[in-house]
């Protein structure tokens, strides 16, 4: 009979002989295979002195994106609400008022946008819902916490900051078709 | 009774029907999409020419076909005419022209439109449209025109259905608002820009086929797709009082007529009802509306099944087994 996996070894009840029996040269060998790791590479990254390299396209922490004006990208369609298998994100939405045309791109925003990240598993359907290219998903992890309602986050944490020089780069998140078309002026969704 | 064949399917329908009429009567997949036509609306059809089938034979007595593609909701049905809808490319590729040209002038707002979900521009050009545009001009743009504290008026999103005037013409004995100017600069609108105040005005929101008339007290509420709607009636001095609640936990978002699976509401409502009574206390729920499997706003929501049902995710029906 041919065994499930190669590594399978038939038992025996073959008496031991005296070598075998003092268990000593089976001892010595393992404490060779176990002096000759001492020797090998470490695997143990030191967090959080040492960080591991995330990859360009990890799916971290939630942004959601302003545009070159500053202005808020979500206009509240609900459509990463709906594409999100883990029904983590919550939204409500507002009109723009006149005079708020510098903060909203559009005459719609979202002025509440609520992601429970206990509830989020990170799969970034939400980003590929988007039509406004509003929502990323970033190189941050989600920081540990005592409580659960800290989990919650808000538009005060998930909206990029206003200065230019701490925007989130997420250009390595789009494809070369997406960027290539970003270039296209003419059309409507980039000049807006 | 006259004999036609739709995408080989036979059907025996009343003299005088139109191919329209015909094919829904066999449901499903056959029947051609329709932007214009309104059942309950005379004089509608016609103009949006999205419901072109091809007639591969004219009648049992004269076989030719016609040359062109016709609008089935204006030809009637000749006995033994055999039409050809979804199985024609050459009806599909007219479709992908007619979808370019309703297009051609649509802002594409869906993200901020309250009518994406439900709208019957939407669906056509998920259906038969491009993925892209060939189109770099800008586009043609209205400016605001105030209708009215309970219906907004979109005129951007327009596709010169005549649904809304239709309603208003055959509803009431007096029309407020009419279509302005000619061709491609047409436009909606009211005399001198009077609000528009009958009773019945606000079922030109559920008549309109795009986002160009939304309700104003719904306006950027929510969207369709997280509401669940509901079927409730109350008694009505005006109207027959059944509608469709669109609710979120116990709240009334909003209220519109009982739509039919074709997206034509079963009886007109009357204002009082659409937009004065959002208290839940006003109504009688009587359960669920059956909403389509495929349609975004079965999204997220759950049936509940009994163990051994069959789902059948085409037709989208669920039956109990044994």
């Amino acid at each position: 009979m041919t065994g499930l996996t190669k590594r399978s070894k038939v038992v025996s009840n073959r008496k031991m002989s005296f070598w075998e029996k003092i268990y000593l040269p089976a001892i010595l060998n393992g404490m060779w295979i176990t002096a000759g790791h001492l020797f090998t590479k470490k695997v143990t990254i030191r967090y959080p002195e040492v960080k591991r390299e995330f990859s360009e396209i990890y799916r971290g922490k939630h942004v959601l994106k302003r545009d070159d004006e500053g202005r808020e990208r979500c206009t509240a369609c609900g459509l990463c609400a709906v594409a999100c298998p883990a029904e983590a994100i919550i939204m409500i939405a507002a009109e723009r008022k006149p005079g708020e045309e510098h903060l909203y791109r559009e005459e719609k925003y979202a002025s509440t946008y609520e992601i429970d990240m206990l509830r989020c598993i990170f799969c970034g359907l939400c980003e590929e819902a988007c039509p406004k290219e509003a929502i990323f998903l970033t190189k941050e992890i989600v920081r540990a916490d005592y409580k659960r309602d800290k989990f919650i986050y808000g538009k005060d944490v998930l909206v990029e900051p206003m200065d230019p020089a701490k925007r989130i780069d997420v250009s390595k998140r789009q494809t070369p078709e997406v960027l290539e078309f970003k270039k296209d002026k003419d059309q409507k969704h980039n000049v807006q | 009774m006259f004999k036609i064949t739709i995408d080989n399917i036979e059907i025996q329908v009343e003299e005088g029907a139109t191919i329209l009429q015909a094919a829904r009567m066999i449901g499903g997949k056959v029947v051609p999409p329709a932007m214009c036509y309104y059942t309950k609306l005379m004089g509608s059809g016609g103009k949006c020419r999205s419901c072109l089938v091809k007639v591969v034979k004219g009648s049992a007595k004269d076989p030719r076909p016609i040359s062109k593609l016709v609008a089935s909701c204006s030809t009637p049905v000749q006995d033994g005419m055999v039409v050809e809808n979804n199985i024609s490319a050459e009806v599909r590729e007219a479709r992908k022209g007619i979808v370019e040209f309703l297009l051609l002038n649509h802002p594409l707002d869906c993200p901020v439109c309250d009518q994406a979900g439900e709208c019957d521009l939407q669906d056509l050009s998920y259906s038969f449209g491009m993925e892209e545009t060939n189109t770099r001009e800008p586009r043609r743009e209205y400016t605001d025109v105030d209708i009215g504290p309970l219906i907004k008026l979109h005129m951007n999103r327009c596709i010169h259905c005549f649904r809304c005037v239709l309603t208003a013409e055959q509803l009431t004995k007096k029309r407020a608002h009419g279509m302005l100017y000619r061709g491609d600069t047409m436009e909606i609108s009211t005399f001198i820009q009077t609000a528009i105040d009958n009773d019945f005005s606000g079922n030109m929101i559920d008549v309109c086929p795009v986002g160009a008339l939304t309700d104003k007290t719904f306006r950027f509420k929510s969207r369709v797709w997280f509401l669940n709607p509901m079927d409730a009636h109350r008694e009505c001095s005006k109207c027959n009082g059944k509608v469709t609640a669109w609710m979120f936990g116990n709240e009334i978002y909003r209220i519109t007529g009982c739509k039919d699976e074709f997206g034509e509401v079963e009886e007109f409502i009357c204002n009082e009802c659409r937009f004065e009574k959002k208290d839940i206390n006003a109504w009688v729920i009587d359960g669920p509306r059956k909403i389509k499997r495929q349609s975004v706003i079965s999204g997220n929501h759950y049936e509940h099944l009994k163990k051994g049902s069959i789902i059948h995710p085409i037709e989208g029906t669920t039956e109990p087994q044994e």
